[in-house]
Order: structure tokens, then sequence, then C-alpha cells
């Protein structure tokens, strides 16, 4: 049924029709309303048979998943930015252990500076965990991925985190088709542990691994997360045989054929790069982009053939490692993508900063006129960072750098981020 | 509201062991039964006189028989988890997880959730850590998983510092005990005094239905507290001081004595609570001056080097702090403190 609904509502919605056992709850912006909305569904009674723990940190959120999931509990939870970092550990312990938890990450910055916007900087503190991470594009494919990653993360016993960018997408109204409780029931099977405790057949989970297995441990659990490679477009397609609707998969070409520039993104921001590449293409400008659904997984071949052709990859990236670059562009060079090129990382959006059309059109003009480097920052405010590099060189004792800018922008409003440079 | 255990004139055999066979049936041990389930069974790799392996094996064989053999058991790292679990042994015969260090109440909490959602309410669960992965990495989750009132049993075997790891301090290290973050140097050796965290008195804070202390000198009132434990629904929990002889530096024979020691001199009192309430208490026999604990220990031998008497002064001023806020002796007795009238 198609509904004019919140991407935080419309997930909630989801995950009930994937008849959730135990769903964990800890507050953080912007997850919220997802947890909200499940904790008001089992109280009516909308959501049967599922237990809405109310915990006292992201910790123990995922903790407390870990041990639904490991006695052969169907369990979810959601989180984003600092409350990720908090549960870091139990993140890690829920992949070792191979326990299907699904978990929404409602994508946002990490502090300090403190920052409740959006940007992938959360997701990718994670990426090495063993998390199948799954990246939507629109709220529908949000609510198409949460149905899909139950089943892949239950067939083969891993998680899976569905990242969705944080207000864009969670805060948004759209319009958005729920399927049917009996279509998810038709799709999505009771889950079926491949370990569980239980009484009747005890065994021990968790056990010490020295250096004489600990390796092979982690191989299987790499040989899974490739399996995923396979699992992810096969439920995809039988997801879109089942629901009428393409959603999932892998990779996302678009308008990629016979393009000399291929932009590579994650995420709501594909839908600004397809506008423009829309614009572009309207007037002749070779361009297309790839979205990537799948982050790990990382699907390497699909991204390859994907990218095939294409004289330079820009990948515009919502995160980037400090004193390194790029996370996604490097991943994106290790596949190989543009053997003979340059792949170039854009860091764009970090803490909620808009990615305007405007933009995303001057960086595809720049890029062929092959005037952007391997990493470039988009919308960088070059006045306010050589404002507090001077203040730094004149002064040791010369303050927090967050404050100083902020009290920059304030005494110079003409160069606040309203004008929207590009 | 548990009624205080009646006194039972045991035959005594020069100890308070008790010769089994004179209880009536349904009174005798656990442990003495043959269709015991040895939960944690033989072949672990604990130190010899581990009092942790001796109160994990009766607590855990307690919860299996008062729950028809339906545990889940979820351990924090440490000590227990090591040495039961270097794979491919496992000491344990039942189902069992080990998850992380600081997070096994919530675990426990998410399989009490699991069994709630799948009507299994038969099953039970039993959480269990050392003093550091209760007092402190684990307080946090322990504390909502009190809060919430989640169907957890949980048992904090407690040792007073961090062994696993090489005898580091913990939040249960008692005052001038040496461990290896707080060595016998400097002008105020081992431990400092007015620290630490009394977690009993804390879970009683959190009102849940039953608190109770033991020790592995009275392996008896251990399986009875358990018992009580697992006839309560909700949060529970149980703190059992167990000696290591590696940490604190006693003769592996003399675990027994030395937790015995504890609970006589006042340091460990021994008693029950219910929602937030003591309703009952084991009294000291023989009262005991601290002094006879502490020197059997060589974490404490730094008090017996020049004139430390001071210090064992504030640590006997602790016992009888103890002894008045619980009513460990009995007034009748002869140790019982004399008023006098002037």
């Amino acid at each position: 049924m198609r509904r004019q609904l919140e991407g935080s509502r419309a997930v909630a919605e989801a995950v009930a029709r994937c008849r959730p056992e135990v769903v964990c709850a800890y507050p953080i912006s912007p997850q919220t309303h997802i947890i909200e909305a499940i904790g008001a569904m089992v109280r009516t009674g909308a959501i049967e048979r599922c237990e809405f723990v109310n915990v006292e940190s992201e910790f123990a959120a995922m903790s407390v998943s870990i041990g639904a999931s490991a006695a052969g509990a169907r369990a979810y939870t959601a989180t984003a930015s600092q409350g990720l970092l908090y549960m870091a550990e139990a993140v890690y312990n829920a992949a070792g252990l191979g326990l299907p938890i699904v978990m929404t990450l409602a994508n946002r910055a990490l502090g300090a500076p403190i920052n409740i916007w959006n940007d992938h900087s959360d997701a990718m503190s994670v990426r090495d965990s063993g998390w199948i991470q799954l990246f939507a594009e629109d709220n529908q494919e949000a609510v198409d991925l949460h149905i899909q990653a139950f089943r892949l993360a239950e067939e083969l016993s891993l998680p899976v985190m569905v990242c969705m960018d944080g207000f864009i997408l969670t805060h948004a109204m759209e319009e958005v088709d729920l399927p049917s409780q009996a279509q998810v029931d038709d799709f999505l099977p009771p889950y079926s542990p491949r370990q569980v405790l239980d009484p009747a057949d005890p065994l021990s989970i968790g056990a010490m691994v020295g250096p004489e297995a600990y390796t092979e441990v982690r191989y299987l659990a790499h040989l899974r997360q490739l399996d995923a490679l396979e699992a992810i477009p096969r439920i995809g397609t039988e997801f879109a045989a089942a629901f009428g609707r393409d959603s999932g998969g892998l990779v996302h070409p678009y308008r990629t054929e016979g393009a000399d520039t291929v932009l590579v993104a994650m995420g709501s921001v594909l839908g600004t790069i397809k506008d423009v590449v829309d614009d572009q293409r309207d007037v002749g400008i070779p361009v297309g982009v790839v979205g990537i659904t799948a982050f790990r997984p990382f699907p390497f071949a699909a991204v390859r053939a994907a990218c095939q052709g294409a004289e330079r990859i820009v990948v515009v990236e919502k995160a980037f490692s400090l004193g390194f670059g790029g996370v996604l562009s490097s991943d994106v060079t290790m596949a190989g993508a543009a053997p003979h090129h340059l792949v170039h990382s854009v860091i764009a959006g970090l803490g909620g900063r808009p990615i305007t059309k405007a933009a995303i059109a001057s960086l595809i003009e720049r890029a062929r006129r092959g005037e952007v480097g391997s990493l470039s920052f988009l919308d960088l405010d070059e006045d306010l960072i050589a404002g507090e590099l001077a203040r730094m060189a004149a002064e040791r004792r010369s303050g927090p750098v967050a404050e100083n800018l902020l009290r920059d922008l304030a005494s110079a409003p003409h160069r606040s981020r309203e004008t929207g440079r590009a | 509201m548990i009624p205080v255990p009646t006194p039972v004139r045991f035959y005594q055999v020069g100890s308070f062991a008790v010769g089994n066979r004179l209880l009536d049936p349904d009174q005798r041990t656990v442990q003495a039964d043959t269709a015991r389930t040895n939960s944690l069974d033989s072949g672990h790799r604990a130190c010899q006189g581990c009092g942790e392996a001796l109160g994990a094996r009766y607590v855990l064989d307690t919860a299996m028989r008062a729950s028809d053999n339906k545990v889940v058991a979820v351990n924090a790292t440490g000590c227990l988890e090591v040495f039961s679990t270097p794979y491919p042994e496992s000491s344990w015969r039942l189902a069992w997880i080990h998850s992380l260090f600081g997070n096994a109440p919530a675990v426990a909490t998410g399989i009490a959730a699991a069994m709630r959602a799948k009507g299994r309410l038969d099953v039970r669960v039993v959480a269990q850590g050392g003093d550091g992965g209760t007092v402190d990495i684990g307080f946090g989750t322990l504390s909502g998983m009190f809060e919430r009132n989640d169907d957890v049993l949980y048992v904090c075997y407690d040792n007073e510092a961090y062994m696993n790891t090489g005898v580091q301090r913990s939040g249960a290290t008692p005052p001038a005990a040496r461990t290896a973050t707080t060595e016998a140097v400097g002008p105020a050796p081992g431990n400092p005094f007015g620290q630490g965290k009394d977690l009993p008195r804390i879970a009683m804070a959190h009102e849940i239905s039953y608190v109770a202390t033991a020790t592995v000198a009275d392996l008896h009132d251990l399986e009875a507290k358990t018992i009580r434990a697992m006839a309560h629904r909700g949060a529970r929990y149980l703190h059992v001081l167990v000696p290591c002889p590696l940490g604190w530096g006693a003769a592996s024979k003399d675990t027994i004595r030395l937790a015995r020691l504890a609970k006589e001199t006042g340091l460990f009192p021994v008693f029950e609570a219910e929602h937030g309430e003591v309703v009952s208490v084991a009294k000291i026999r023989h009262k005991t001056p601290v002094v006879e604990y502490l020197k059997a220990q060589r974490r404490y031998a730094h008090l017996f080097k020049g004139d430390h008497q001071d210090v064992i002064d504030q640590l006997q001023a602790l016992a009888d702090r103890n002894v008045g806020r619980y009513g460990l002796v009995d007034p009748t007795s002869a140790d019982a403190p004399q008023l006098t009238e002037d």
C-alpha cells in the first residue's frame, strides 16, 4: 500500500512486518522515531510476541540483541553516530559470534565537535567489524532493504546493518509502498538459527580461540561475507519478483553507458547526483553515476564492471579517514575500477552540509577539465581555515578550534554557509 | 519475607562441616546427589584451591536442580570463562555463552527476553562474572538489568581483584590489600581506604526482590541461597566471596579457611535481603580479630613489616562496623559488645 510516511515510520512498519521477537531501544538522534514507533506497536499488540526492551546504553542495546539472537529470537535494534561507537565492542562481538541481528544505522557525524547531522563517518568506523553494510538511497529502498536484511542475515548467520542517511531520509516525508504482512510472511520464513542456546541441547558459545585456529575462524567469517556477494543480488531478484520493485543488489549504475566521467556515491546523495547527471546528459555531457548499495562485503567485480570504460572516476563520499583520505574511494581504487586513471576522492556533506546540485555540476565540470586532485573537499571554506591557521601560528593558547570557527562565522555573517558557496 | 533459618545442632567434627547423612533427604546438599548435573565439569584449568570454580559449580548445579535442568548461563570474560573453555575443551555441561567482559547482564536480559517472547518461561537465565566484570566494567549493564527487573539471577564471584589479568585492583579490592596496581610501596602501601563499591547494598538500593551474600566456606548456605534466589522471578543478585590463592598470596589449602575467617571477622557480612530490606543474617560464631585473617595472606604481608598497627586497627574498625550494621554477633554470645555503665 502506498502511503505518505516519514522515513523512520516507514522503516518501523517494515521491521514490524518482519515479526521481530526482541527489539532493544536506546534513544539517539536521528534514530529515535524508529524505536518510538516500534515501541508503540509492541504496546498495542500490532507486533505480536515481541519484547521491547528499553536499555541503559547502546552497549546494552547490542548486548541484549546478542543474547536474544543467541537464544534463537529475531533481534533488531537501531542506532547512530556516538551510539554506534559506544556499542562498537559488541558490534564486533555480534559478528564474531555469527548472530543475524539487523540494525538500522541512521547515519550521523561523529564528535567532537558534537554534530547531530548526517554523514557516513559512523558506518565507516565499523566497516571492518564483519557486519554486512547496506546503504539505502531513499526511503522506499530503506523499507525494502530491511525486509531483505532479515532474510540475508538469517540465511548467512551474519548481522546486517541497514544504513540510511540521518534526517535526510529518517525525517523525510515520502511516498512509500509498504508491503503487506502476508507478502512479507511469504518472503521471510521464521528464523531458524544455526546455533542456539537450548537447555535440551546444550552447547558452549563464545569460547576462547588461540593462535591455532583464530586465523581460520576469521577466514571463514570472511568467506561468509563473500557468500553475501552472491546472496545479496539473489535475494534482491527474489524480492523484485515478489514485490515488483528493484531494490537492493550490490550496485546501481545510472546512465553510465558511454560515460567518460562516472561518479560513485552511497546513500541519499545519489538522488541529487542523478538529477545533475540528467541535466548534463540533456546537454550532451557523457556522465553517469554508480550507487553502491553493498559497502560490506565490497562488490569489487560489480563496481569494476559498472565503471567500465570511464576515463575518470569521481567518488563523492561523506566520510574520510583523517591522515589518509577517502575510504570509499580507496575501496573503489582497490576494485581496479579505473586501472589507467586516478580515482578522485571528493569529501562532501560532512556533518550535514548540504550537497547542492550546483556543487556537483561544478565538480563534474572541473573533473572533466582535469582540475580535481586525488583528494579534495567540496565547498571547503578556505578563508575560515586560513583565519584559524593564522591564529594558531600567532599564539600558543589559541583556544578550541571549533569555537573559534563559529565565532569567526558569527562575526562575519557575509561568509556564512547561507551564501551557498560552490 | 524469608523466615530466619532455625539453628540446627549438628554433630560437630571440629569444623562447621556436617555429616550430610544426618540431614533429612530434602536438606542434603545438591553436590551430594549422584544425579547432580556437574554443570562445571572436572578437568578445567582453574588453579588449585580456586574459590571461584568451587562456588560456580555449587551455584549452577543448584540452579539446574531448581529449574529441572533448564538453565542458560551467561559468563562475563574472566578467570571462570578462560579456565572453563580453552577450546576444543569446554567444562560446561549446560547451555553457556560468553560474549564480552562488561555485558553479561545485558546478554542475560536478551536471553530472558527471547524466552519470554517464545513463551519459554521454564528456561531460567543465570549470569555470572568476577568482581571486575560486576562492580566495574559490567556495572552499567548490571544496574540496567536490576532496574528493569529482568528475569535474571546474577552471580558475582568476588575474589577482590582482576585475577585473570594478573591481580590488578578492582572496585572490590579491600583497603590496604596489595595488588599489581596498588603495590605495597610508598607511605601508604596497598589499596587506599575510603574507596570501593559495596555491591550487595547497591543491588538492594535497586529494590530487587532478592539479594544475598555467601562464601565458599558454607557451601550448604550457598546452595540454600541459590534455591531461594531461583524461587524468585525478576532480577536477583548473589554475591559470593571466593578466595583466590594466587591473588591473595594464600595457600591453596586455605581457601575455605580464609572464606570462613572473612565472615567470622565481620569483614564480609553474610546476609539475605528482600526488596531492599535485610531479612536474615548469618551470625558470627566465633568473633575473630581481623589480624588472624590478614596474616594468612601475602597481599597484607606489608602490614606486618614495621609498625602498621594503625592500618590493622582501621581494618578492624571496618569489620566492627559491619558487625554493628548487620547485627552479626548474637547479643547473648560472649563476643557481643559489653555494655558498661559509668
